[in-house]
């Protein structure tokens, strides 16, 4: 892998609610080296898409969220510390972002040609008519048929897997460094899932750029990433390289997803390994390790404070007490 | 159509089609939307049968269709031996006791205003059961007890709980009329992973505990062939493939078969690093609009010039499964795509 592209320090995000103050991401760390997949796996709820909209600089005022502390270095700038002018010629240009929902991601009444025109025009300083020449290259490379006729057509015109693809034109429009993708197949049918996420990893492949992928589907994190990073009610649980993840998953609520997945090429109508109990409240947290009362080697120590990441391995950490 | 002992329900050449109008004041057809078109499977008594296709595919209008919550277009429903088709509101209510749903979303499907005991048993005062009664409130407390849930969430309401208890509740009052089939459209979609698993394990052990039928409805190939006896696959209305779970899972015949289990990523990098991805080209198309001949034509990798021409029959292979290729038909198989 090539240099150290971002670094996430010590990041905790809080929301003010009608329960009181949430914090939804609570002192996490994480990086991405240059041209590499990351995958970031948890269920609702456990901050993968707040840490990645803090690392766009989109947590703010509207939402009642204030990221309390931590530390987003990007190509080496720190990303915190900017005013939103800097944050501007960043986004979309620097770092672009897919959304899981291209239904609502496309501005309706802007033609497909205009919304993918747009950055290049932004951030390169494109005249429109350069800018709408390199738009139908984008669409082609991303396989949409006649992709020059298609520029003048609005997003009710394309199916979902299609505005998915736009979203991706749009993402390597200013060839990025980093792109995160959240969710970004979700929200389409398994056989358009497996052309998009494809495509994706293609094209980042071929433009070296970073990829963040926020998934639940344990599915695609061992198809497409080369390091996954587990969270669970705001912290990291684990984080390793894919293979060593799943071949060797160091804490309980890692070992827990593995298990209770129904493998297709496993023992099939035994009954699944659960994970008791009930998903994290994240405005009631446990005051120790928040996955101990699900966890079944709890004991003691879990239940005094969270307990810290710590090497188990080569780039394998895990933040667990120990069960041996 | 004799009806024998072990079949519980049969659904013979089942269309649904729903009109398309246009004009404000004076509405004139102008085409239908073909949601199921032509679809026939049986359930035998005891078993789960799992429907899987992408959304669009019909397999949730199916459900809807059995119990007769929409008009059919044509084709018969044979219940527990009764045929049904025809039946009016009046005539479906005592079947529906026997024939209950479980829905995708726990969160939609539960009365926000009702206290779990009410919603519980519900069904049960729709059906002539007196509330006051001491039959009520022993057979809610017998459901309550029966999901997993503890006896003092009765008198909650439905936002004090979590996705797979809200999931817990909707099968508990599925279960309270004690049906012989039940009908699960996507039960375990909407929960988190961690919590799918238990809710899976509920589902089997209740149908091994109560000798239930269960239609499983869903999208997710692993869950399916985990819990499912036999499995049919849906394509734009149609079964195309229909087969004993192993059969299907481990010598799928269809190319749209074949095609969905290689989307679908296996959770190990090892597989997956050493396996060939062989992507199909294009989307599912509309259901307004479906293509001529056999549906799947536009995207199959080896569709030959008859198949845009005449649907493909549902046909019996040398396997014992149901397939829906003119390819197939002729003895095509999966070995000669690698070739």
């Amino acid at each position: 892998m090539g240099e150290r592209l971002l670094e996430v320090e010590d990041l905790s995000v809080t929301f003010r609610t009608d329960q009181g103050i949430v914090r939804a991401v609570d002192s996490v760390s994480l990086h991405v080296d240059e041209g590499e997949t990351l995958a970031i796996v948890g269920e609702s709820g456990s901050g993968k898409s707040v840490t990645a909209l803090s690392i766009l600089g989109l947590i703010g005022d509207a939402d009642s969220g204030r990221i309390e502390h931590g530390r987003i270095s990007f190509e080496g700038q720190d990303l915190i510390a900017q005013n939103d002018a800097v944050l501007r010629k960043i986004r979309g240009n620097r770092i672009a972002m897919i959304f899981q929902e291209p239904m609502s991601s496309l501005n309706p009444v802007l033609t497909i040609g205009k919304q993918v025109a747009e950055p290049i025009r932004i951030h390169r300083g494109a005249s429109w008519a350069d800018a709408y020449e390199q738009a139908a290259e984008l669409l082609k490379k991303v396989a949409i048929p006649d992709a020059a006729e298609r520029l003048n057509d609005y997003p009710h015109q394309f199916s979902g897997g299609m505005r998915q693809r736009v979203m991706i034109a749009m993402a390597l429009a200013c060839q990025p460094k980093l792109i995160i993708a959240d969710e970004p197949t979700t929200a389409l049918d398994v056989t358009v899932q497996a052309q998009i996420l494809s495509l994706l990893k293609e094209l980042t492949r071929e433009a070296n750029s970073a990829l963040i992928l926020i998934t639940h589907d344990l599915g695609v994190v061992a198809r497409y990433a080369d390091r996954v990073t587990v969270m669970y009610a705001g912290r990291i649980a684990e984080t390793a390289s894919a293979r060593e993840l799943y071949s060797n998953p160091q804490h309980p609520y890692t070992q827990g997803l593995m298990e209770s997945i129904p493998g297709l090429g496993s023992t099939i109508g035994s009954r699944l390994i659960t994970i008791d109990g009930q998903p994290p409240d994240l405005a009631n947290l446990p005051v120790g390790c928040a996955f101990s009362p699900r966890c079944k080697y709890s004991r003691d120590v879990c239940l005094q404070k969270p307990p810290v990441l710590e090497t188990v391995g080569e780039d394998h950490h895990r933040a667990c007490y120990g069960y041996e | 159509m004799a009806m024998s002992d072990t079949q519980l329900l049969s659904v013979h050449g089942l269309k649904i089609h729903f009109p398309v109008k246009e004009g404000v004041i004076v509405q004139k057809q102008i085409g239908s939307v073909k949601a199921v078109d032509g679809v026939s499977f049986e359930l035998r008594r005891g078993e789960t049968f799992g429907l899987v296709g992408e959304s669009g595919c019909g397999k949730s209008t199916t459900a809807l269709a059995i119990l007769r919550m929409l008009s059919l277009t044509a084709g018969r429903i044979v219940f527990e031996g009764e045929d049904i088709t025809d039946y009016d509101e009046n005539q479906m209510r005592p079947v529906r006791q026997r024939m209950q749903m479980v829905y995708q979303d726990p969160y939609g499907s539960l009365n926000p205003r009702m206290r779990v005991r009410h919603i519980i048993g519900e069904p049960l005062v729709v059906h002539g059961v007196n509330r006051r009664s001491s039959e009520y409130r022993a057979r809610v407390d017998e459901l309550i007890d029966l999901v997993g849930l503890l006896p003092d969430m009765a008198d909650r309401y439905p936002h004090e709980f979590s996705g797979g208890q809200r999931q817990r509740i909707a099968i508990a009052r599925a279960l309270a009329p004690a049906p012989s089939l039940l009908i699960c459209d996507e039960p375990v979609s909407a929960l988190d992973v961690s919590i799918q698993a238990q809710v899976i394990n509920l589902l089997m052990d209740l149908q091994a505990e109560l000798g239930l039928t269960m239609l499983f409805i869903a999208h997710d190939l692993s869950i399916v062939r985990h819990i499912s006896d036999r499995v049919g696959v849906m394509y734009l209305g149609r079964i195309v493939e229909s087969a004993s779970k192993d059969e299907l899972f481990d010598h799928p015949k269809h190319p749209y078969t074949q095609a969905l289990m290689n989307a679908v990523p296996v959770p190990d990098p090892e597989v997956e690093a050493g396996r060939e991805q062989q992507l199909i080209r294009g989307e599912v198309p509309s259901v307004r609009n479906p293509p001529k001949g056999c549906h799947f034509h536009p995207r199959c990798p080896v569709a030959k010039s008859m198949c845009e021409q005449v649907a493909p029959a549902l046909l019996p292979s040398a396997a014992g499964s149901l397939v829906s290729c003119h390819l197939v038909a002729d003895g095509w198989s999966a070995a000669e795509r690698s070739a």
